[in-house]
């Protein structure tokens, strides 16, 4: 069997991951970049908007507080608060670095870095090129990485001495000796043949989960591999409860149906309405956030232009309000012929301007749905679209519960809380990617000669074989198609108990069937085996969700319970923190009390608006700081 | 809405195969990926096919159907008649792998052999001052997504192998002049651009252009621009009489 040795095994080659790479390489350590697809097509070319980053290139009021402050409140106060602060304030070094591995983002007249509005953002804080600002992220680090390998060319006489990209290679197992992690089990998608990665750290950037449910805009690739690895190799996953339905995905036709469609459409003027032609946002503006969004259309208006006296339009509300609203309205009846609301921007901006700030969507609706959004408006409805939810990591280092093991970008948790604002996904991919590359180089060197052995090959072989070997079982495509009906229909964007409780009986059942499937054919390219492996890990994330989706009675962020409607401070100290016995048989979850935040970040927030979240006793806390400091 | 459609596939691995039919669903609305998807699901679950984003953004599902190169998922089935037969096969350049899937290292190769980003050394992060309009022209070139159908479609290497050393196709003569044209960029590309990549190879046929699924005019903004520049370089009549007898 085919066998490397390395220094530190990256798993996904989306944002975090190639930034992980870079700097573990960077730090003179041999790396690995196994990714399911070819290099430079992970999700994150998918991103639209841009990534957020306090560089107060438009506003110069902008800086590090007020992102912290924004994500905080974005997340509903959930956030570990420690990376939210990491994030805020190491953003900007990361993007300005990507301009100097020769990415070309969008100017600002003095020819700085330009900056666009969006939800949740009170600054125009993101940084983008057109709507595709994904593609020239991954462009980028992929173009580094090949960087770093002309320089090690030079060197060494061999592009991959130092950094070697595994492309169309599935990670199937983590491997470990004792208690910490000793390398990864994979195969090539292409031949069929296995792999035994021997490496003493592993960086897990799987990205999300979206394949358990229908309507999703991510891609085949996000069945929650490096979710389930963690949980089977011992490691903990948090808030997997809370999944962002992006408010504006695609409805129509049925095989697009849940598409993205970027935020920046209504970052950029873009109105929702209703069948009755209501811009309807105005009638869901929650409590907390009553003082910070228009009142009126003309008040939302004048905000485009004037920022520093209006307040925006609540088409800006963070994702998770967005998406309950449109939800409602369709709820009602006053939805659109297929299904969605009416989001238009034709009517806000001169034809030629909309082709240039949203190119692919102009191009995504036109071939894809006869739809000529300079023109007409565009029907959306929710998608699944993000898991806020993810392995539990150190902040500083993206360190796991296992030692060996680090994990950064959508499949950690933590960072967002219970709600992701747009925009700070990007730059949650740049900052913790480089901070878990870091973490796992320090490791690597903390070992010194000592190298965990690599065991458990034999099972993990014998388990990845099985659909093969087998006769006459399931079809795996249909046990993938019952699952995201499941998900989709039972723990969707609304949920309630009786419904999450049946999910999770039709769950059981489906991790029956699930180690019953077949999958004809050979060893080589065979997509319908791939299913039948990635079908495990979706399973094991969906009982996650459903489990902790069920104990959570609250409503907050990307998880809204119709029985338990409101928010409440004493379920925002509690984390649910979900773990899993060695074979996946079952999922576990407890409780865990969140750490109170810093004085001196805790302060930097109002009384007042703390008081809407905070319970009694956190608020004496917040007033001793207070005095304290003052 | 919905009536059956047929299809022929090609099938088979390691240099052997035949094209298949089937006769399977097709709903309104649907592109020829989704078709794929559905003979995957019901008819053929080991047929083999790269895809990703199925929204156009991250170039995997480029095959040929009915002989042109197309992106699957951008290919709506309303574009065919109900009754006629849809040939889908590999992309040509490349040797397939199995059905559908073709080994692409090649443009990995290509792309490697391309220098870097190279910026001035004294310039540091966060300092970079560029204008709009002189990000531009590369920012055009930076839409690719790396469907490889230009370099699938170049004659140059599509009708012989054996310029494949020694030619980086469209897509990466487009780096060249991506790089050249960004405003930070300090290499001197042009001799190479001829001279180790191929660019004179190209007689600006335009077929890379045509089959751009992200309308890159790679032909008439990036390809013809780099040859021009290359022109300039090596016959100026005082560049060539400055090399005559300074070489010496």
């Amino acid at each position: 069997m085919e066998r490397h040795e390395y220094d530190v095994v990256v798993i996904g080659a989306g944002g975090a991951g190639l930034r992980a790479a870079i700097e573990a390489r960077q730090q003179g350590k041999r790396t690995a970049i196994i990714c399911k697809s070819l290099f430079g097509k992970a999700h994150t070319v998918m991103a639209e908007g841009g990534a957020a980053a306090a560089m107060g290139n438009v506003n110069s009021d902008d800086n590090w507080m007020v992102h912290f402050r924004d994500t905080m409140r974005g997340g509903k106060f959930l956030n570990n608060w420690r990376m939210a602060e990491l994030h805020a304030k190491e953003a900007p070094d990361r993007v300005w670095e990507l301009e100097a591995w020769g990415a070309l983002f969008d100017r600002t007249k003095d020819g700085k870095i330009s900056q666009r509005n969006f939800g949740g953002h009170e600054y125009p804080r993101l940084a983008h090129v057109g709507d595709r600002t994904g593609l020239e992220m991954i462009r980028t680090l992929q173009q580094r990485v090949v960087a770093l390998q002309q320089e090690d060319f030079e060197v060494h006489g061999d592009y991959e001495a130092y950094i070697k990209v595994f492309a169309e290679c599935t990670v199937t197992r983590l491997l470990k000796d004792g208690d910490a992690i000793s390398g990864a089990f994979a195969y090539w998608r292409e031949t069929g043949k296995f792999i035994t990665f021997d490496a003493p750290a592993v960086v897990l950037a799987t990205g999300g989960i979206g394949k358990s449910f229908v309507v999703t805009s991510n891609s085949w690739e996000y069945t929650g591999d490096g979710h389930a690895l963690a949980l089977l190799a011992g490691a903990q996953l948090i808030n997997m409860e809370f999944i962002q339905f992006h408010p504006t995905g695609m409805v129509w036709p049925p095989s697009v149906r849940g598409i993205l469609v970027t935020e920046s459409v209504r970052g950029d003027g873009g109105v929702l309405t209703n069948s009755e032609g209501r811009r309807f946002m105005f009638d869901y503006i929650p409590d907390v956030f009553k003082d910070k969004y228009a009142t009126t259309e003309e008040e939302g208006d004048r905000w485009y232009t004037d920022q520093a006296n209006n307040r925006r339009p609540p088409e800006l509300l963070p994702r998770d309000e967005v998406a309950r609203a449109i939800n409602a309205e369709v709820k009602a009846g006053r939805g659109s012929p297929q299904g969605g609301v009416f989001l238009d921007v034709s009517s806000r901006l001169p034809a030629a301007e909309i082709v240039k700030r949203l190119p692919s969507m102009h191009h995504q609706f036109k071939e894809l749905a006869d739809v000529d959004i300079t023109a007409e408006p565009m029907q959306v409805g929710p998608t699944c679209h993000y898991v806020m939810g993810g392995v539990e990591v150190d902040a500083d280092t993206g360190a796991a519960s296992v030692p060996g093991l680090f994990a950064a970008g959508e499949v950690s948790g933590g960072m967002h809380g219970s709600n992701r604002l747009g925009g700070n996904s990007l730059s949650d991919l740049l900052v913790f990617g480089r901070r878990a590359g870091a973490g796992a180089a320090a490791y690597v060197d903390s070992l010194g000669a000592r190298r965990p052995q690599v065991t458990g090959v034999e099972e993990a072989h014998a388990e990845a074989m099985a659909p093969l070997e087998r006769q006459g079982g399931e079809n795996p495509y249909e046990v993938h198609h019952e699952l995201q009906r499941t998900m989709n229909e039972l723990v969707g964007i609304i949920r309630k108990e009786s419904e999450v409780a049946e999910a999770l009986e039709a769950v059981e059942k489906l991790k029956e069937r699930a180690t019953n499937t077949t999958a004809p054919g050979g060893k080589i390219y065979n997509p319908g085996w791939h299913l039948a492996i990635d079908l495990r890990n979706m399973l094991l994330v969906s009982e996650c969700v459903a489990k902790a989706a069920l104990l959570r009675q609250e409503s907050r962020g990307g998880h809204t319970r119709d029985d338990y409607p409101a928010m409440e401070p004493e379920w925002r100290r509690k984390l649910l923190v979900c773990s899993s016995k060695p074979d996946g048989s079952e999922v576990q979850v407890v409780e865990k009390t969140q750490v109170s935040m810093r004085d001196d970040l805790i302060t930097l927030f109002d009384r007042a608006e703390l008081s809407k979240y905070l319970t009694e006793e956190e608020l004496a806390e917040y007033d001793a700081a207070a005095k304290e400091l003052s | 809405m919905s009536y059956k459609g047929k299809f022929r596939v090609w099938r088979g691995e390691g240099g052997e195969g035949r094209l298949e039919d089937f006769t399977v669903e097709v709903n309104e609305g649907e592109v020829v990926l989704d078709v794929i998807h559905r003979l995957q699901a019901t008819q053929a679950p080991d047929l083999a096919v790269r895809w990703n984003c199925k929204a156009g953004k991250c170039g995997s599902c480029s095959m040929e159907i009915n002989g042109k190169p197309r992106l699957g998922c951008m290919t709506r089935m309303s574009t065919f008649t109900e009754d006629e037969t849809i040939t889908v096969t590999p992309m040509r350049t490349f040797p397939v792998i199995k059905d559908l899937v073709t080994d692409v290292s090649y443009n990995y190769q290509k792309a490697r052999e391309i220098p870097s980003f190279t910026p001035p050394k004294d310039v540091k992060p966060g300092e970079y001052r560029m204008q709009q309009i002189d990000v531009e022209r590369s920012q055009e070139f930076r839409k690719c997504i790396e469907c490889f159908m230009c370099n699938n479609v170049c004659h140059v290497i599509r009708d012989h192998e054996e310029n494949k050393t020694h030619f980086a196709g469209p897509r990466f003569l487009m780096r060249i002049a991506e790089l050249d044209m960004h405003p930070y960029d300090v290499a001197d590309r042009k001799d190479s651009a001829q001279e180790d990549h191929g660019l004179g190879y190209c007689n600006i046929t335009k077929c890379c252009t045509e089959v751009c699924p992200e309308h890159i005019k790679i032909t008439d903004n990036a390809l013809i621009p780099m040859k021009e520049r290359v022109v300039d370089r090596k016959y100026d009549p005082l560049v060539w009489l400055g090399n005559k007898i300074f070489r010496r």
